[in-house]
C-alpha cells in the first residue's frame, strides 16, 4: 500500500498493490508480485481496505484509489467489491491492468471502474508471447470492451531498448489506439533497472541482464512520435 | 433627578460632539479628568485618508483590521499581471550579491565594535542611494552588524572575537561596571537546578543571553496613523492607568508606557535622518511601504530578538497600491519595485551571534516572517495582488531564506492562488504553509506568525519566548533516576532509577511522569526569571509601542524529541527491550530483543495516540504553574535546526536510536521510519493536538519533483491536494515544503560557490543550504526522500 501515489492515475491516489500475475514480462520490476500465493504485507477484506483508504480521505478527494499489482484482475471478486464500496463513498477508481482477463468476473470490475490504466506491452504479435509469456488477444479485446462501455483509458507502454524500442511498432501502437475515442493519453514508461535487486532477492535470473535503461533523449523522441496519435507523456 | 443648571462651555462642546443634548447630571459626577483630558473624545487626525478610505472605527481609534476589512479588494485572478525586476532593483541586488560572497567567506561582512545599537545610533545608510525606492539600513552600511550589549556584554564580546573583532574597552566598561545586562540579571537569579539543567542540555536555547524576540510590532500603524496619533493614544492610555492603588504592576506598566512614547519619538528622529516625516499618516503607496518598513527597521535596530517577524502586511499595503494604481500615480512596475525593494531590505537584516548560537539556529536566520494570504472571518479571501507580488520577489531576485514567507492556507482560498503558491514551492523551496482554518477560529483574521509557527494577533498579543526542553533526555533521566546518560552526573533530583534488566511500560511510566513534573517546574521557573530580567534590562519599548496598551501575553515553551519518546514507549509496549548498563549502573544503551513496533508517522492510531497523550501530558504539567505577568502557557513542537545538536547531546534511546544521532526536526517522525508513504506521515502529524500545542506544530517535508507528479502542472495540482488534505479544519498546523532532488544537494555540498541562493526549508524556517554546517547538511540529505521511481 502506498498512501501517496502520484503516477498511477490523476491526482493523489491511494495505491494498493495486489498479489499475483499471470504474465512474466521480461522487464517487470515487481517480480515479487508474480506468485498468487506469495508473501503479502496485508491480507484484508474489501471493507477493511476501504476503511484504511478512508483514513486518507481528505488527501485523495480530488485523486482517488488505484488497484495495481501484480494483476488486480487475478482477484476480480475482491476488486469488484472494493471498487463498488469506493464509488459508494464518492471516490474515483482506477484499475492498473494488462487486460489479460477479458471475461466474466473480470468484466464485472469494470462496472465500478472510472479509469483504466491499460498496459499494452507491444503490438508485435510475434514479440508479445516472448516478452510476456502470453498472447496479446485478450489485451486487444479488453480495449474493445472499454470502448464499448465508454470507460476512459490511459495506455501505458514500456519502452525497452532492443525489444519494444522500435519505431515501426511504436507507430503501429499509435495507429491502433488512435481508433479508440476512450483512450485519453499514452504514457511512455522508459525501461529502468531499479527492480533488478528484487530478482536477486528472489533467486531469479534477470532476463534483461546487460540491457541499459532507456536514455532520456530517446524517451522524449518516443513521446514525440506517439503524440502524433494521442496526447503523450 | 438633578436640578437643571447652566451648561459650561466645555459641556456644550461635549454635547455638540456627541450629539447628546440633555444631560441632567451635575458636573461633579464626572471624574475630574473627564473634560480636561479628552479621554472620551477619540478621533484620529488622518488628513486625506479620512475621506479616501471607507470604514469608521479605524478613524476613531487604532484598529488596523477595520481599515483592511473595509477597504481591501480580494484578487481571484492568476499571476499573469506580475512584472519583472526594475533596473534599479537589479542594480541593487547585484551590489548585494557581491557583498554576500564576501560575507560567506568571512562569516560576517563587517561589525560594529563600539556603539550600542538603538533606533538612532546611526544616521542614514544606503546601498546605492539613487537606486533605492525604499530606504533604511540597520547600521550605517549594508550587512554591517550592530551590537546589543543590553542583552549581554559577554555575548557581544565573544561574537566579535569569533570573527576577529575586538570590543571597544569603553563600551565594555560601561556594560560591566555601570550598566547591568539582561544576561547578568538572569544569572544573578538562576538556581542550581536551572543551571544544571541548562548545562546538561535538557533545557536549551533559552533566551538568557540574547533578545527573546517573537514580538511583532504592528508596523502598519505607523503608515495608517503616523506617530503623532500613536503617541497621543499612548498618552491617553497612560492616564487611564492612573488609578487609586499603585501596585508594583501598575508602576511598571506606567514606566513601560513612558518608554514606549520615548521610543516613538526616537523613531521619528530615525526616519527624519532619511528625510521622512512619519509623524503624519502615509499619503500614498510609496509612503505606506516606506513607513511600514521603517517600523520593522526600528524594531531590528532596537532589538536583536531571536525571531524578528514582520507580521501581516500584504492586504494593508495593497489598499494603498490599488488606490494609486487607479489614480494613475503608480504603475504595476513601480508597485512591484516597491515590494521587491522592501523585501530586499528584509533579506539583509543581520545580527551578530556567537558560534554556540549558530550551532542551534544555523544559517543566520532572523525570521522576518511575513504572513501571506488567509481568509477573512466574513468568508472572503484575503489574497490580494500584493500577496502575489510578495511571492514574486522569489523570481525577481531569486530564492532566499528571508523573509520567511508563510502562506496562511485554507481550502477555500482561490484555486489560482493555491496553484501559484504550489508552483513557487516547486520552483524555490522557499515558502512554508500554515493552517488558517485551524488558527482563525481563535485568532481571527488579523493574526500573524512570529518566528516559525507561533501565531499571535497583530498588535494585541505578544509572547514570552522559551525555547525548548529535551523530552528524550527527560525519558532517559526517568530510567536513570535523574543522572545524565552522557556524563553520569546527577542533574534531576535523585529519584529511584529503573533497575530491572528489561524496560516495561508499567515500570517506566510513573517514573517518567515524575521526571516530566520536575522538568516542567525547572523550565517554567527559568522562564520566569528570564522574562522578568528581559523586561527589566532589555525591554522592547519600540515594538511594544506598536501594540495596544492592554496586551495579551503568552508564554511559549517547547519540546524536542517527541517522535523518539513516542517510538520508545511503543517499543516498551510491544517489544522486549533490554537495558544495557555501564559499570556504574548507568543505562547507556538498549537492545530490542524480541518483537516489532509501529513507529510514529505511519498513521497507526495506537502509536500516534502515544504522541498525542505525551503532548497533552507535558502541557498539563506546564499549566500547573503560575506564569510571569499572567501569561497564558503554550508550547510548540519545533526544533529549528537544533535537532542536530539535541541528537549530539543525547544518549541512545529505547526506540533503537543510537547515541549522537540527530533527532527528527519538530514534530517529524524519525528518519526512514515512516514507511507507508508521505500522506501517512502527514496524517500522523495532523493528529497532534493543536489545543495542547498552541504555539505551533512544525512538520518538514522534502520530496523529489518526480515523486510529486510527471509534469510540472500536475506536480502543482498534487501539491495543492496534499496541502488541502493536510490542512483540514482540525488537521495539521504547519508544513515546510521542499521540492528537490538529492543529487542537487550533493552537488551543492561539494560546490557551494555554484549555489549561493539555494534555499531549503528546515524546521520552521528557510536557510541557504550552503550556510549550514556539514553535519546539518548531511542531516537534511538523510531526510530527502525520492519516492516514485
Amino acid at each position: 500500500m502506498e498512501s501517496f501515489g502520484t503516477v498511477d492515475g490523476p491526482g493523489i491516489r491511494f495505491v494498493a498493490f495486489m498479489q499475483g500475475c499471470p504474465l512474466r514480462c521480461q522487464f517487470c520490476h515487481n517480480p515479487d508480485t508474480w506468485d498468487p500465493h506469495g508473501k503479502c504485507q496485508y491480507e484484508l477484506t474489501p471493507q477493511q481496505l476501504l476503511d484504511e483508504v478512508l483514513r486518507y480521505r481528505s488527501f485523495i478527494k480530488s485523486g482517488g484509489v488505484t488497484l495495481s499489482g501484480g494483476e488486480p484482475l487475478m482477484q476480480a471478486d475482491f476488486a469488484a467489491e472494493f471498487f463498488a464500496l469506493c464509488q459508494a463513498e464518492g471516490l474515483h477508481t482506477a484499475l492498473d491492468t494488462s487486460g489479460i482477463f477479458c471475461s466474466g468476473r473480470a468484466l464485472d470490475v469494470l462496472s465500478h471502474t472510472n479509469l483504466v490504466l491499460l498496459d499494452i506491452k507491444t503490438m508485435n504479435p510475434d514479440l508479445h508471447p516472448r516478452l510476456t509469456g502470453q498472447r496479446q488477444d485478450n489485451n486487444l479485446r479488453f480495449l474493445d470492451e472499454l470502448q464499448q462501455r465508454g470507460i476512459p483509458i490511459w495506455v501505458r507502454h514500456v519502452v525497452v531498448p532492443g525489444l519494444t524500442d522500435n519505431d515501426e511498432w511504436l507507430h503501429r501502437l499509435g495507429e491502433h489506439v488512435a481508433r479508440y475515442s476512450v483512450v485519453e493519453k499514452i504514457e511512455v514508461l522508459p525501461y529502468h533497472t531499479l527492480g533488478t535487486f528484487k530478482y536477486q532477492e528472489l533467486g531469479l535470473r534477470y532476463p534483461l541482464e546487460g540491457v541499459d535503461p532507456l536514455p532520456a533523449d530517446r524517451t522524449q523522441a518516443v513521446r514525440q512520435l506517439l503524440s502524433a496519435y494521442k496526447p503523450c507523456l | 433627578m438633578y436640578p437643571i443648571r447652566k451648561h459650561t462651555g466645555e459641556e456644550k462642546t461635549f454635547f455638540r460632539r456627541t450629539g447628546i443634548h440633555t444631560v441632567t447630571a451635575p458636573r461633579d459626577v464626572f471624574p475630574s479628568t473627564f473634560f480636561n483630558n479628552h479621554i472620551y473624545f477619540k478621533n484620529m487626525v488622518l488628513q486625506d485618508l479620512q475621506k479616501d478610505f471607507k470604514g469608521s472605527n479605524w478613524k476613531r481609534e487604532i484598529d488596523v483590521r477595520d481599515f483592511i476589512q473595509a477597504n481591501y479588494e480580494p484578487y481571484n485572478g492568476d499571476e499573469s499581471f506580475l512584472t519583472g525586476p526594475s533596473e534599479k532593483t537589479k542594480k541593487l541586488w547585484s551590489i548585494l550579491s557581491d557583498l554576500f560572497e564576501v560575507e560567506r567567506e568571512k562569516g560576517v561582512y563587517d561589525a560594529e565594535t563600539k556603539l550600542p545599537q538603538s533606533l538612532d545610533t546611526y544616521g542614514a545608510g544606503y546601498i546605492d542611494k539613487d537606486s533605492e525606492v525604499v530606504v533604511g539600513l540597520q547600521t550605517d552600511a549594508p550587512l554591517k552588524r550592530g551590537i546589543f550589549p543590553k542583552g549581554g556584554i559577554r555575548m557581544v564580546e565573544k561574537a566579535l572575537q569569533a570573527y576577529g573583532y575586538e570590543l571597544d574597552p569603553a563600551t565594555k566598561t560601561i556594560f560591566t561596571k555601570y550598566r547591568k545586562t539582561h544576561n547578568e540579571g538572569v544569572f544573578s537569579a538562576y538556581n542550581d537546578d536551572i543551571k544544571a539543567a541548562r548545562h546538561a542540555h535538557i533545557i536549551t536555547g533559552l533566551p538568557d543571553a540574547y533578545g527573546r524576540g517573537r514580538i511583532i510590532g504592528d508596523y502598519r500603524r505607523i503608515a495608517l496613523y503616523g506617530t503623532t496619533n500613536l503617541i497621543e493614544e499612548k498618552k491617553r492610555y497612560f492616564k487611564r492607568i492612573d488609578i487609586q492603588e499603585f501596585t508594583e504592576e501598575i508602576v511598571r506598566h506606567r514606566e513601560e508606557i513612558s518608554e514606549q512614547v520615548q521610543a516613538l519619538k526616537q523613531f521619528e528622529r530615525m526616519c527624519a535622518a532619511y528625510g521622512f516625516d512619519v509623524t503624519k499618516p502615509a499619503t500614498n503607496a510609496r509612503e505606506a511601504v516606506q513607513w511600514t518598513y521603517f517600523g520593522y527597521l526600528g524594531a531590528v535596530k532596537d532589538q536583536d530578538g531571536a525571531a524578528m517577524s514582520l507580521g501581516r502586511v500584504c492586504a494593508f499595503l495593497d489598499i494603498f497600491i490599488q488606490r494609486d494604481l487607479k489614480n494613475g500615480t503608480l504603475t504595476e512596475e513601480e508597485a512591484q519595485e516597491l515590494i521587491d525593494q522592501m523585501i530586499m531590505k528584509l533579506r539583509i537584516v543581520r545580527f551578530l551571534r556567537t558560534p554556540e548560537y549558530n550551532d542551534l539556529f544555523s544559517g543566520d536566520p532572523i525570521w522576518a516572517t511575513a504572513s501571506i494570504g488567509g481568509m477573512g472571518i466574513d468568508g472572503r479571501s484575503m489574497v490580494t495582488k500584493t500577496d502575489y507580488r510578495f511571492l514574486h520577489t522569489l523570481y525577481n531576485m531569486g530564492p532566499s531564506p528571508e523573509p520567511n514567507l508563510t502562506i496562511l492556507w485554507s481550502e477555500r482560498l482561490p484555486e489560482q492562488w493555491k496553484k501559484y503558491c504550489a508552483k513557487v514551492s516547486i520552483d524555490t523551496s522557499a515558502i512554508q504553509y500554515e493552517n488558517d482554518d485551524l488558527m482563525r477560529a481563535d485568532l481571527g483574521d488579523d493574526y500573524g506568525i512570529a518566528c516559525c509557527v507561533s501565531p499571535m494577533k497583530i498588535g494585541k498579543q505578544m509572547q514570552f519566548f522559551g525555547a525548548r526542553a529535551n523530552l528524550a533526555k527527560c525519558m532517559l533521566y526517568a530510567i536513570n533516576g535523574g543522572r545524565d546518560e552522557m556524563t553520569g552526573h546527577q542533574i534531576a533530583p535523585r529519584f529511584a532509577p529503573i533497575t530491572s534488566d528489561y524496560l516495561t511500560y508499567e515500570e517506566f511510566m510513573p517514573k517518567f511522569e515524575q521526571m516530566m513534573r520536575w522538568l516542567a517546574k525547572t523550565y517554567v521557573n527559568a522562564l520566569k526569571i528570564i522574562h522578568y530580567m528581559h523586561d527589566k534590562y532589555d525591554y522592547e519599548a519600540f515594538e511594544m509601542s506598536l501594540h495596544d496598551g492592554d496586551v495579551e501575553r503568552t508564554r511559549a515553551t517547547g519540546i524536542a524529541g517527541l517522535s523518539i519518546v513516542t517510538d520508545s514507549i511503543a517499543a516498551m509496549k510491544h517489544c522486549k527491550v533490554r537495558i544495557i548498563r555501564d559499570e556504574t549502573g548507568l543505562a547507556v544503551d538498549y537492545k530490542i530483543e524480541e518483537g516489532e513496533y509501529v513507529p510514529f508517522g505511519n498513521n497507526n492510531d495506537e502509536t500516534d495516540s502515544i504522541a498525542v497523550d505525551l503532548t497533552e501530558k507535558f502541557m498539563e504539567y506546564l499549566r500547573q504553574h503560575r506564569t510571569y505577568r499572567n501569561a497564558v502557557p503554550t508550547q510548540s513542537l519545533l526544533t529549528i535546526t537544533s535537532n542536530v545538536v539535541y541528537g549530539r547531546n543525547t544518549g541512545s534511546t529505547p526506540d533503537g536510536r543510537q547515541k549522537g544521532v540527530p533527532f527528527a526536526p519538530g514534530a517529524n517522525p524519525m528518519n526512514a521510519r515512516d514507511v507507508k508513504g508521505a500522506v501517512a506521515a502527514l496524517a500522523s502529524v495532523a493528529k497532534l493536538p493543536f489545543q495542547h500545542s498552541r504555539d505551533g506544530i512544525s512538520y518538514t517535508f522534502a520530496i523529489a519533483p518526480s515523486a510529486l507528479g510527471k509534469e510540472k502542472d500536475m506536480q502543482a495540482t498534487n501539491l495543492v491536494s496534499l496541502l488541502d488534505g493536510y490542512f483540514t479544519p482540525n488537521g495539521g498546523q504547519h508544513i515546510n515544503v521542499n521540492v528537490f532532488d538529492r543529487q542537487l544537494l550533493l552537488d551543492a555540498m561539494d560546490h557551494p560557490e555554484k549555489y549561493p541562493q539555494l534555499t531549503i526549508r528546515v524546521s520552521g524556517y528557510a536557510v541557504n543550504f550552503v550556510k549550514l554546517t556539514r553535519e546539518q547538511q548531511l542531516d537534511v540529505l538523510s531526510r530527502t526522500i525520492n519516492l516514485g521511481m
